[in-house]
């Protein structure tokens, strides 16, 4: 009997009280989809207020509202949350051989945290005197003077936290404790590694933009002075602080996306991963080298020359490990027998879109150019390159690659090529001419623009459309697969990873008996010793 | 687990480590009224001591295995790495 069907008491209460990873996994996903389609149509809105140049669809301060509300809602909501929440919650314990996680109650309170914390940011943009207008960076001092509602959105961030920090505990904890006989450390799977440092970052920096946000909110309410001058404050503190978690957690963002790429490159290349240790290390050496570059976010802000030539100097370090892992991503590829399923070529389509996003990222690190490119829309241009075409899409790889598994049904492939083909030319289209816009010069958050970034910006507006039609072909095909799909069967793909050995959906404790691990993970090679 | 057996520890350690939390508090307050520069490095060298006592004492880290300690201190070192990084800017603008 499958974790889907019910175990005594049915219905949605037998949902809500369930500790079991898989089912969790699945509430996770239900809220996780409705938030990413509000934040969607919110940045199609703003892309269509730039179809003229001056005033169109809203007013200013719509907008502003907008670019924040989008902004907190994929990033806290959608893109953090994402790959871990979802795929980590299911597959971690699977990967590993494990039951479950090692708190399975623990679990299931994060989920009502994250809930918790989704409501009170959507109450904040109906309730007080209007939706937040900060940019999701809450920047002080305006975000200690605007009027409008941001208290509550900090605070709905703050709970949000709690959930990411509970989430990293329990995988850390898993990771170490629920292993099965003979999974050592380097016979797990890669995106349980992945897993493993994104928990250590989460477990570590979340608590400190928990603080900063506190900090905020006790300002407001009693001015306490710790980011205002005419107390003793500062105000760069807060860019600091904001920033010692928001960079990390680009990293909570993309390396469980790396993780879950690296799972299904050899499976569709039919071949064992190439260079396990450099991939699984590189996890490791990005969490370290991926926390002491938060500065690079401040160059133009007046902080000292020092710390700007330290950390632009360690944000280039950055790209090392995070080149190890393209070489060997292209290496596994390399004389495979490469069977290009639509989980293949999301995941083919994330290295590349990652690659630019990185590349982008490398260059605005200098310290020169960056005096130019700051707070221009290359850099929004460069982040969505990182956080949706690396994370998006390799979100969406994943949901392809494990949905046969989670929901037991297969996907026609037809719809979802076309839905992909959309996606890349609409993603490219948009993101790329932001990034041409931002080299021409034109601002960030800014309501109207300059007749002479008016191509630019019809572009990347038609480029929206693109994309968004073709996330609908791709979310409408999985919806049709959920209600009339194939049956899958167990090892749909010729996956050589635990989940694959157990039934199609999983059964409730997902094991009838504890594998016994004997070998590496990826054994296409044969001969290959573990 | 060992930590499921409890441990009783004697007063005499208990009070020993308060009174060494004691000394370390007399010293960072002197360090502070002495000059701003040795306030930040009293707190930044001090205070961690102070933290570790706590944990390693109070909190029974002393009596978990070598696993656990090193998590630990994994965090504390972090906090300071951070805090010693913002001084890079705080130091030099
Ligand atoms: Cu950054």
């Amino acid at each position: 009997m499958s974790y889907l069907e019910a175990q005594g008491r049915g219905g949605l209460l037998s949902w809500l009280s369930s500790t079991d990873h898989k089912r969790i996994a699945l509430l996770y996903l239900f809220l996780l989809v409705p938030l990413f389609w509000v934040a969607v149509s919110l940045g199609f809105a703003m892309r269509l207020k730039h179809l003229f140049a001056g005033d169109f669809l809203m007013s200013a301060q719509t907008y502003n509202a907008l670019f924040t509300v989008h902004g907190v809602i994929m990033i806290f909501m959608f893109v953090i949350p994402g790959l871990p929440a979802v795929f980590g919650n299911f597959f971690l314990p699977i990967l590993i051989g494990a039951r479950d996680v090692s708190f399975p109650r623990l679990n299931l309170l994060s989920w009502y945290f994250f809930a918790a914390g989704a409501a009170l940011a959507l109450l904040s943009l109906f309730t007080g005197r209007g939706a937040p207008d900060t940019g999701w960076t809450f920047y002080v001092p305006f975000s200690l003077r605007t009027g409008t509602n941001v208290p509550l959105a900090v605070s709905a961030a703050f709970v949000l936290g709690l959930s990411s920090i509970l989430t990293g505990l329990n995988f850390i904890t898993t990771t170490h404790r629920m292993r099965a006989p003979g999974m050592t450390w380097h016979r797990m799977p890669l995106f349980v590694w992945a897993l493993y440092a994104t928990g250590w970052i989460q477990v570590l920096v979340t608590p400190i933009i928990g603080i900063t946000l506190v900090l905020v909110i006790l300002e407001r309410l009693f001015g306490i002075g710790v980011f205002d001058p005419a107390k003793g404050g500062d105000p760069l503190l807060y860019q600091h602080l904001f920033w010692i978690y928001s960079h990390p957690a680009v990293y909570i963002m993309i390396v469980p996306a790396m993780g879950a790429v690296t799972e299904i490159l050899p499976t569709f290349a039919r071949r064992t991963i190439f260079g396990y240790r450099a991939i699984a290390y590189s996890s490791i050496a990005i969490a370290a080298l991926g926390s002491i570059v938060w500065a690079h976010h401040m160059f133009t802000s007046g902080m000292s020359d020092l710390a700007g030539v330290i950390f632009s100097l360690f944000t280039f370090l950055v790209a090392v490990p995070s080149a190890i892992k393209v070489f060997n991503w292209t290496a596994t590829l390399y004389k495979g027998s490469i069977d290009m399923q639509p989980p293949m070529l999301f995941a083919l389509a994330f290295v590349f879109l990652f690659c630019i996003g990185g590349l982008t990222g490398i260059i605005q690190g200098a310290l020169g150019l960056n005096i130019h490119l700051h707070d221009t829309y290359w850099i929004v241009g460069h982040f969505h390159y990182v956080m949706f075409g690396g994370t998006g899409f390799a979100f969406f790889a994943a949901l392809l690659y494990w949905f046969p598994k989670m929901f037991g049904r297969m996907v026609e492939p037809k719809p979802v090529f076309i839905a992909w083909g959309l996606m890349f030319a609409g993603f490219n289209l948009l993101y790329g001419a932001f990034l041409l816009l931002g080299g021409m010069g034109m601002p960030r958050r800014y309501y109207a623009h300059l007749p002479q970034f008016h191509p630019g910006h019809l572009a990347a507006t038609v480029g929206s459309w693109l994309l968004v039609a073709g996330l609908l072909v791709l979310f409408g095909s999985l919806l049709r697969a959920l209600r009339s799909g194939r049956r899958a069967e167990d090892d749909p793909w010729g996956g050589k990873t635990l989940e694959w050995r157990i039934p199609s959906p999983p059964p409730a404790e997902n094991f009838a008996e504890v594998p016994v691990i004997d070998a590496a993970p990826y054994a296409y090679n044969p001969g290959r010793r573990s | 687990m060992e930590r499921e057996q409890g441990h009783v520890v004697e007063y005499a350690v208990l009070l020993r480590v308060w009174a060494a939390l004691l000394v370390l508090t007399a010293l960072l307050l002197a360090a502070s009224r002495l000059s701003p520069a040795l306030a930040v490095l009293a707190l930044l060298t001090l205070t961690p001591l102070k933290a570790w006592l706590v944990l390693y004492f109070f909190m029974h880290l002393r009596y978990e295995g070598l696993l656990l300690k090193g998590m630990v201190l994994t965090a504390l070192s972090t906090l300071l790495v951070f805090i010693g990084m913002l001084f890079l800017d705080i130091g030099f603008r």
